[in-house]
């Protein structure tokens, strides 16, 4: 069990992404903060263009600089503001204690190296071994995250490999230095689902063979309530809902959270309830709409919601919301 | 049947990098296999002229000054006696080498300046680009004819001169390449996984962006010797008495009535050897992008 009276692995604390345009200033995350402890697997769900990734991403420092930058926050792991290293110690951090697994199996491995080289950097980069030993760990690797034939897959190209696969290299490559933390963005979306739980079982297995902590951002709601420990609700750059795996499905406490639950599939409910969407587009992040930025598509939005916007207010145990409204 | 088709696929390795790709690549196009046959043939004409030539290209017999062919001097004689076939042979050695090492330089300065152009951007990026933007003004005769008025002629000086005038081709070529690959998913991979700048520009950008300098080097070449000539013709290239193709075309020249061969010998090989450099670079085009690829092109 994970023990949350330790400090934790990872505190994001207010942390401020802008994207500074020529139409104007994109706020892709605006103030968000959290906690994450060592071996814990958080999710973090959204819409496409909520900042889930682009979170992620400023955690690695990997905002493309212009046009984007970090204006303001702290990541600190392990101790230390991850904001304040200088680039060189920044990427002694990226592939050694914090990974990241990408969305794009097909064109997330370079076309021109093989598998081996590929999975074998960041133990070149990171740690001071043999290449001998280097080609045992990365063979020993990519049978664990079961490639078959991983002796004769260190020389193949990624072109010959299916995207799963593919994926296993990824994960691989993730794994290499057993970080204290790995990311996966959308780790399985472009996969088909048998090998979507494949992978998602091997992830969960691996992370909690070497003690690994795990966020993973998907806008898949079943992936999270199965794997993540704990959630977080991405709405417009901002946080809007914070709880337990559990909890979130038990009692979605945000509206929002009640309409992305209310707009999938579920096998505990009658199958005759039809599907209700959330009304509306997401919004602009070139001009958000005043006070909260759910209000236009919200059906249990008050006076109070087109002016003020709500910040996270503790509703019980592990479970945190950002609303005015007592939605039950 | 299907199983066939599977073992097929298998054992059937493709790699789109390495030495042995690129020489398949060249074989499977017929235009650019011809470029490499002349080639090859001249490379071996440079390399072992002196047992090919049949006479020392420095002799003079003055009592046999511009005369045809004949049994003892095959392509007949210059205007100091000298034997036109041996000269032409030896000035093979003067033009591959001003095209392969001025060209070699052109692409060390360009892909390392397109390089940093593209992967750092912004303001770095948009100095260099203007830098390589003047380089490229320049008119190339006129720095031909300013290099060797202020060093004076030579064929260090020639290379030196190519070189500065080859190297912006490269430097666009691989900029152009390197913003788009730097987009792409596995750089952003690369970097996530610790991937130093400098580590990513070598190892992960350039790999990739290979394909058209590999084009690129072999149309330049064929453009150096062009310049090369150019600059033998006007008498600032090498100087006499080495055999160059471009010297022996000024002197044949002036007596293009008397003796054409004197003039068409090394006007051919000249031709020749850049024709062959394009239809190597041709066929690497087709061969390396399947975008440009033709029909009926390819050979089976």
């Amino acid at each position: 069990m994970i023990d949350r009276t330790m400090t934790p692995l990872l505190e994001v604390r207010n942390l401020q992404t802008h994207f500074f345009t020529d139409q104007g200033i994109i706020r892709a995350v605006n103030g968000i903060s959290y906690d994450l402890h060592e071996g814990e697997t958080l999710g973090i769900v959204g819409e496409s263009g909520c900042g889930k990734s682009i979170s992620a991403f400023s955690i690695l420092r990997l905002i493309p600089n212009p046009p984007g930058k970090i204006v303001n926050g702290e990541v600190i792991f392990e101790g230390t503001d991850l904001l304040q290293l200088s680039d060189r110690e920044m990427c002694a951090v990226r592939g050694n204690k914090i990974a990241m697994i990408f969305q794009e199996p097909m064109t997330s491995l370079n076309p021109v190296l093989t598998i081996g080289h590929q999975v074998m950097e960041p133990m070149v980069l990171h740690q001071k071994i043999g290449k001998k030993q280097a080609i045992q760990e990365s063979i020993q690797l990519l049978s664990k995250v079961q490639l078959s034939e991983p002796e004769a897959r260190m020389n193949s190209f990624p072109h010959q490999l299916s995207g799963g696969m593919r994926q296993r290299v990824m994960i691989a490559m993730g794994m290499s230095c057993k970080p204290k933390l790995i990311i996966a963005d959308e780790p399985t979306t472009a996969l088909d689902v048998t090998i979507q739980a494949q992978l998602l079982e091997l992830m969960k297995g691996l992370t909690r063979d070497i003690g690994t902590a795990l966020i993973l951002i998907t806008h898949n709601l079943g992936i999270v309530a199965r794997y993540a420990d704990r959630v977080l609700v991405m709405y417009a750059g901002r946080i809007v809902e914070k709880a337990t795996a559990k909890k979130l499905y038990s009692s979605p406490s945000h509206p929002y959270t009640i309409g992305l639950l209310a707009s999938v599939p579920r096998l505990d409910q009658d199958l005759k309830k039809s599907l209700s969407p959330i009304e509306g587009q997401p919004p602009d992040l070139l001009n958000l709409p005043k006070g909260c930025a759910f209000h236009p598509r919200c059906r249990y939005r008050i006076p109070k919601c087109f002016t003020q916007s709500p910040e996270l207010e503790q509703i019980s145990d592990n479970h945190e919301k950002a609303c005015w409204v007592d939605v039950h | 049947m299907s199983s066939s088709v599977f073992q097929n696929q298998s054992s059937h390795r493709i790699s789109t990098h390495g030495v042995g790709s690129v020489l398949r690549s060249i074989f499977a196009y017929r235009i650019s296999c011809v470029g490499f046959v002349i080639i090859l043939m001249l490379v071996i004409m440079a390399v072992f002229a002196p047992s090919i030539a049949p006479q020392d290209p420095n002799v003079q017999d003055l009592y046999h000054v511009l005369e045809g062919p004949s049994r003892r001097h095959l392509l007949g004689t210059d205007d100091v006696g000298r034997d036109l076939l041996s000269r032409v042979i030896y000035g093979a050695r003067v033009s591959l080498l001003v095209g392969l090492i001025s060209t070699a330089f052109s692409a060390i300065i360009g892909v390392f300046v397109g390089l940093i152009a593209g992967y750092k951007g912004g303001i770095t990026d948009m100095i260099i680009m203007r830098i390589t933007d003047t380089f490229m003004c320049i008119p190339g005769l006129i720095l031909l004819l300013v290099m060797a008025a202020a060093l004076g002629p030579g064929i260090h000086n020639i290379i030196i001169a190519i070189t500065l005038l080859g190297w912006t081709g490269f430097a666009r070529i691989v900029r152009g390449q390197v913003l788009i690959i730097r987009e792409l998913p596995y750089i952003e991979a690369a970097h996530a996984a610790g991937a130093s700048g400098f580590r990513i520009m070598f190892k992960h950008l350039l790999p990739n962006a290979m394909a058209p300098v590999i084009i690129a080097v072999s149309m330049t070449i064929g453009g150096s010797i062009m310049l090369e000539s150019a600059a033998a013709f006007l008498g600032l290239g090498v100087q006499p008495p080495t055999p160059s193709w471009g010297e022996a075309l000024r002197i044949g020249y002036s007596y293009l009535e008397i003796v054409p061969l004197f003039s068409i010998a090394p006007g051919l090989m000249i031709t020749l050897a850049v024709l062959a450099f394009n239809f190597l670079g041709d066929g690497l085009r087709d061969a390396l992008d399947p975008r440009l690829r033709g029909e009926g092109k390819k050979v089976e």
